[in-house]
């Protein structure tokens, strides 16, 4: 890497100056401009969704062509699929981060966290076709594979923020109850896991709120289903994604109004969650680290 | 954040001649087994998404990537179309992402007084929490319309003689695609540089100010080439991100082929073409078609993945982790 030699830029203060204004300026207008964008796309949401938000909108399925309904469905379906992917993904991802930071050697946590990262990079819609290939081909789609899709896309957020979390526990904690004769596995259940509660509360949120929106792995998982609410997850359910995704390419203004409030139902959830787990996330890590 | 050095000791349980307990070998066992079934599940995953495409690739064999061709009638296909269009509209999307987050990042941890960089920081990352479907469907109905009624027109009079902006002005096409690609990437790479610019040793910067450089020349001079590969593996996390979006593009980019040169026109890319035929395929050949151009898109993107991974790896070995 060449060397940027400082000192012989002496002259032309001015003008360096203006440089130096000018950059400041368009660093300025660029972090504007991102936040004007989340302000105008949440505002499009709020205001083209606004309109039609009554308390039937969540207590009523959708009414058949023409007719005025609500979501109902879709809300009971997408909550179903979620928290069965949460009920599989938490355990895994956190047990995970206890091997990461409580047993394995250096070279091997390494590279199981690549791996982690690697998955996390997998697009959501391959997630869906290999879900489709495994559990849908020959038994049809259903809620469950759906939630097998999402557990995917959450296994690795959970796992590395768990594990960023135990990495924070100061290990004279681990030391101490150890030297008081505990047994490993009752140290990290009885003693390190408590302290990074908030931190996997934290990190379970904001992947549920990612998946919460996540169409691509439930088109071909759990996407072809009657409009009515149901609670068999062995059949495939409807959801709040997949709805907006199939009415947003609708012409009919109906169906347009009902994408609109779904998005103002989904982005509140999503918004909610994720500044609610970031605010947790603070408090736990100030805890954590004592101070600052 | 102060830390001691006792702190940042690594944690493990190993506790020298300790011995293992029954509770412990289980409870060693279960979490062995969970990571050991994550990784499994990558290779699973891997293996039988290609393993899928294998009716398709014994008929088409490698040349489908080359050939352009989706005709589900005379049940010839290929994927050139949407590699094509995956490559521009992901391109396009990084060369405006690219500065922009960078311009973020330093705006957040050069420009700023503290009490600003928190609440802007906070808002710039909760625009990658918005989920592509509503951003896609705001693509569709708001910003389309607008793109195609003022930004679209106003590229072709100034810009027209180039030929990506020529052409007739719609809704639906690779321009929106790939500002939506834009509006989804910066959030992740700018927290991406943010964290990098963060962790510029300050006696290098101080150096360089002290020396009667700029603000703007310590960033051109220290910053940047400091955290240059973590700028690439971000640029590439951001690109990975890109090439896999397949609902908000599905929704913008109007379900084109072929090689359309400007930009107004609709394209596919491999992802948005997987999503837009979910249940339209009928033939056997088709789906496993679709099971191929999963499985160019999982290998494309595994390729960008580890190779972030592999530049993320390195910068931490010469200059310290990365949060």
């Amino acid at each position: 890497m060449s060397s940027f030699d400082v000192t012989v830029r002496s002259a032309g203060l001015r003008r360096r100056r203006i440089v130096q204004r000018v950059l400041a300026i368009v660093a300025t207008l660029c972090a504007l401009a991102a936040v004007t964008m989340l302000g105008i796309v949440i505002g499009s949401v709020a205001v083209k969704g606004g309109s039609s938000l009554s308390l039937d909108f969540f207590t009523k399925p959708r009414g058949l062509y023409g007719v005025p309904g609500g979501i109902a469905d879709a809300i009971v379906g997408s909550a179903l699929i979620v928290g069965i992917a949460t009920l599989i993904a938490v355990p895994i991802g956190v047990l995970v981060a206890i091997y990461l930071s409580e047993f394995a050697s250096k070279g091997i946590a390494t590279f199981v966290r690549v791996v982690l990262d690697v998955m996390n990079g997998i697009p959501a819609i391959v997630v869906g076709i290999f879900v489709f290939g495994v559990l849908v081909t020959g038994r049809g789609q259903s809620a469950l594979a759906g939630s097998c899709a999402l557990s995917i896309l959450m296994v690795p957020m959970i796992a590395r923020a768990t594990q960023e979390v135990l990495a924070l526990v100061p290990g004279g904690l681990r030391e101490a109850s150890l030297a008081l004769g505990v047994s490993r596995w009752r140290t990290v259940l009885g003693v390190v896991l408590p302290t990074v509660t908030g931190g996997i509360v934290t990190g379970t949120v904001l992947a549920v709120a990612r998946v919460a929106g996540e169409t691509a792995p439930l088109l071909f998982t759990s996407s072809i289903a009657a409009n009515a609410v149901n609670l068999d997850v062995s059949q495939a359910l409807p959801t709040i994604p997949v709805a907006i995704f199939v009415y947003s390419e609708s012409a009919d203004p109906h169906e347009q109004a009902l994408a609109w409030t779904s998005a103002l139902v989904l982005i509140s959830f999503v918004l909610v969650s994720s500044v609610m787990a970031r605010a947790l996330s603070a408090r736990s890590r100030r805890k954590l680290t004592g101070g600052h | 954040m102060t830390t001691t050095a006792h702190d940042q000791a690594p944690a493990g349980l190993e506790g020298g001649r300790l011995p293992w307990r029954v509770g412990d070998l289980v409870f060693y066992a279960l979490t062995a087994a969970a990571s050991l079934a994550t990784v499994g599940l990558v290779v699973w995953l891997s293996y039988k998404v290609v393993a899928q495409a294998s009716g398709a690739i014994q008929k088409f064999g490698l040349s489908f990537i080359w050939t352009v061709a989706w005709d589900p009638v005379k049940q010839n296909f290929g994927a050139l179309d949407f590699i094509y269009g995956t490559a521009l509209t992901a391109f396009i999307a990084l060369l405006i992402a690219t500065p922009v987050s960078i311009a973020i990042a330093l705006f957040l941890t050069e420009l700023t007084p503290r009490w600003i960089r928190g609440p802007v920081g906070t808002l710039v990352e909760l625009l990658a929490a918005i989920p592509s479907v509503i951003l896609g469907l705001w693509g569709i109905l708001v910003f389309g319309p607008w793109i195609a009624q003022h930004l679209e027109p106003f590229l072709e009079r100034r810009l027209g003689f180039i030929p990506i902006f020529s052409g007739d002005p719609s809704q639906a096409g690779m321009l929106p695609a790939a500002l939506v690609l834009t509006l989804m990437i910066v959030p992740i790479t700018s927290s991406l540089c943010r964290e990098l610019f963060s962790r510029v040793p300050r006696d290098l910067s101080d150096g360089a100010l002290a020396l009667g450089a700029t603000r703007w020349e310590t960033i051109r001079g220290v910053s940047i080439p400091y955290a240059g590969p973590g700028i690439v593996a971000a640029v590439l996390l951001g690109l990975g991100r890109a090439f896999g979006e397949a609902i908000a593009v599905t929704q913008v980019i109007g379900a084109g082929s072929g090689f359309p040169t400007s930009l107004f026109e609709p394209a596919d890319t491999l992802a948005s073409r997987i999503a837009s035929e979910y249940q339209g395929a009928v033939s056997g050949l088709q789906i496993d078609s679709i099971l191929y151009l999963a499985a160019i898109l999982l290998v494309i993107s595994l390729i960008t993945n580890v190779a972030a991974q592999a530049v993320v790896r390195r910068f931490e070995r010469s200059r310290g982790k990365i949060a």
